[in-house]
């Protein structure tokens, strides 16, 4: 019954990556995968993935060597807390060169 | 079919009509009636919606958009401090663009305790972004809801149904109730563009941020800006639209044709006074008496406050000799919140009428159609030429 003139414009997002905007920019500690002990790369073939399912903004990537996207991670560390090898640390934004985001 | 009933009654049944499906109320004078009843009907059979018991009015309205997001039509109403607590659910239905009708029992706002009436508590809500309907009588209250499902569900933003509490909630009144049918072909089942659904995962309203951005199809997803002016925009081209929408239910149902205001002996009415809700059904014989004693008086009874109407009234008061308008509610420390909103309509006119304003009935102060006859007739012979024309009917009495 909508009538067409109407955009009835609302705020809904939808699962995936940025939907709430460059939130990249709210970080204070950033992700950092050491592969050596990561399951997947370590391996070289689909193991784990708990960083990628628990990412709450779906971020990290779920290929072998799995892949944060850092122009959305917000930094909440719930995947290093998750990941069973201990391979993702939290480390400051502040101790990486401006403008360095991978 | 005629029947001769109280005014939530008539509610009722308008929302019984609507066909909701989803009703979720919490009892609070001079409401409680109108919740009883739907409560009756659900219990008994004769009415197939979803009843919630809710602890809250904020929880009531709450279910409510959860069930509008889901896809079914829903019902509240309340009155006085329960909206108040509902306030922020209100707020938020406007924002969602949810096409909830809500009935408002108007009651005045404690502190101190008072459960008579007055329109403080819908007026409050002037700026929520809801639609606001002021009925003035039984009729127009049932028929008003069935209308306001139509309208909500057209432009997706919520309507207030208000009545006076007791003056009409309470009182029995004979008004008649259209066939299930043409309702049916009046108001078709509700759809919603923004359907929740587990085929559509949705997250709806989060953090929106101060600018646009891109969603993730890279289409430019508005920020909280562009959303409000989007809702103010559609929400002055509501007022077409509920202009058409009563044409189409006068045309079914036979009654309407005034969805703006009621005009009453305005064509050559030099005074005019403006009114919300049922205090018009007294001015009206107060216009009688001034027309008899030779004064040109005009009653223009509004109807729809918000969004409102600021080309109609300036073409319908604009040139006007002097414009007295009736309230029961204030905008504390300037003046009625209506007469405001009046002044700034016809500011733009090229003749410009005197203007008065009254304040009556706030907590049930009891007010008489001589009240509104000795205002009229005092602020037409006694010019008053400072800014201040606030006048108070009924104190120290």
């Amino acid at each position: 019954m909508s009538d067409e003139k109407f955009r009835v414009l609302t705020s809904d997002s939808y699962a995936g990556p940025g939907d709430a905007g460059r939130t990249g920019s709210w970080r204070v500690l950033r992700p950092v995968i050491d592969y050596e002990k990561c399951a997947p790369a370590k391996a070289g073939k689909p193991a784990c993935f708990l960083c990628w399912l628990y990412c709450p903004d779906s971020v990290v990537s779920k290929t072998i060597r799995p892949e944060i996207n850092l122009e959305y991670c917000k930094g909440c560390g719930i995947c290093a807390e998750e990941c069973p090898s201990k391979a993702i640390t939290m480390v400051e934004e502040s101790s990486f060169a401006e403008g360095d985001d991978q | 079919m005629f029947v001769f009933e109280s005014g939530n009654v008539a509610a009722a049944t308008g929302v019984k009509l609507a066909r909701v499906q989803v009703i979720a109320a919490y009892p609070i004078t001079p409401q409680t009636p109108l919740t009883e009843k739907l409560s009756e009907y659900v219990d008994s059979g004769v009415f197939d919606a979803e009843y919630v018991a809710v602890e809250s009015e904020h929880s009531a309205l709450a279910v409510c958009i959860g069930a509008l997001s889901a896809g079914a039509r829903a019902f509240t109403a309340t009155s006085a401090n329960g909206l108040l607590y509902m306030v922020e659910q209100v707020h938020w239905t406007a924002g969602a663009r949810l096409p909830m009708v809500m009935c408002v029992v108007n009651r005045a706002v404690g502190a101190p305790f008072n459960i008579w009436n007055d329109h403080q508590d819908s007026i409050s809500q002037r700026d929520a972004g809801w639609i606001q309907i002021y009925a003035k009588d039984h009729q127009e209250i049932l028929d008003s809801v069935i209308k306001a499902y139509r309208l909500a569900e057209e432009v997706c933003i919520p309507v207030m149904v208000c009545y006076d509490g007791y003056y009409l909630s309470h009182t029995y009144m004979p008004f008649d109730i259209p066939d299930q049918s043409a309702v049916d072909a009046f108001l078709p089942p509700y759809t919603y563009r923004h359907t929740l659904g587990p085929a559509n995962p949705t997250s709806l309203n989060t953090v929106t941020l101060p600018g646009g951005r891109p969603d993730i199809h890279g289409d430019f997803a508005p920020g909280y800006m562009e959303l409000r002016q989007c809702l103010h925009e559609e929400m002055k081209q509501a007022i077409e639209v509920y202009q058409r929408i009563d044409g189409e239910f006068a045309a079914l149902i036979g009654r309407g044709g005034n969805p703006i205001a009621e005009r009453y002996r305005c064509d050559d009415a030099e005074y005019v006074a403006v009114a919300l809700g049922s205090m018009a059904n007294q001015i009206r014989d107060v216009v009688d008496r001034l027309r008899e004693e030779g004064m040109k008086a005009g009653l223009l009874a509004l109807s729809l406050y918000r969004p409102f109407p600021s080309e109609f009234v300036a073409a319908e008061l604009g040139g006007r000799k002097g414009v007295i308008v009736f309230e029961k509610a204030i905008s504390f420390g300037h003046s009625g919140a209506l007469y405001a909103d009046l002044q700034a309509a016809l500011y733009p006119c090229a003749s410009r009428p005197l203007m008065w304003n009254y304040i009556l009935g706030l907590g049930g102060r009891s007010y008489q159609s001589d009240d509104f006859y000795d205002a009229i007739r005092q602020s037409v012979e006694r010019r008053p030429a400072s800014g201040d024309n606030l006048g108070w009917i009924g104190l120290n009495r």
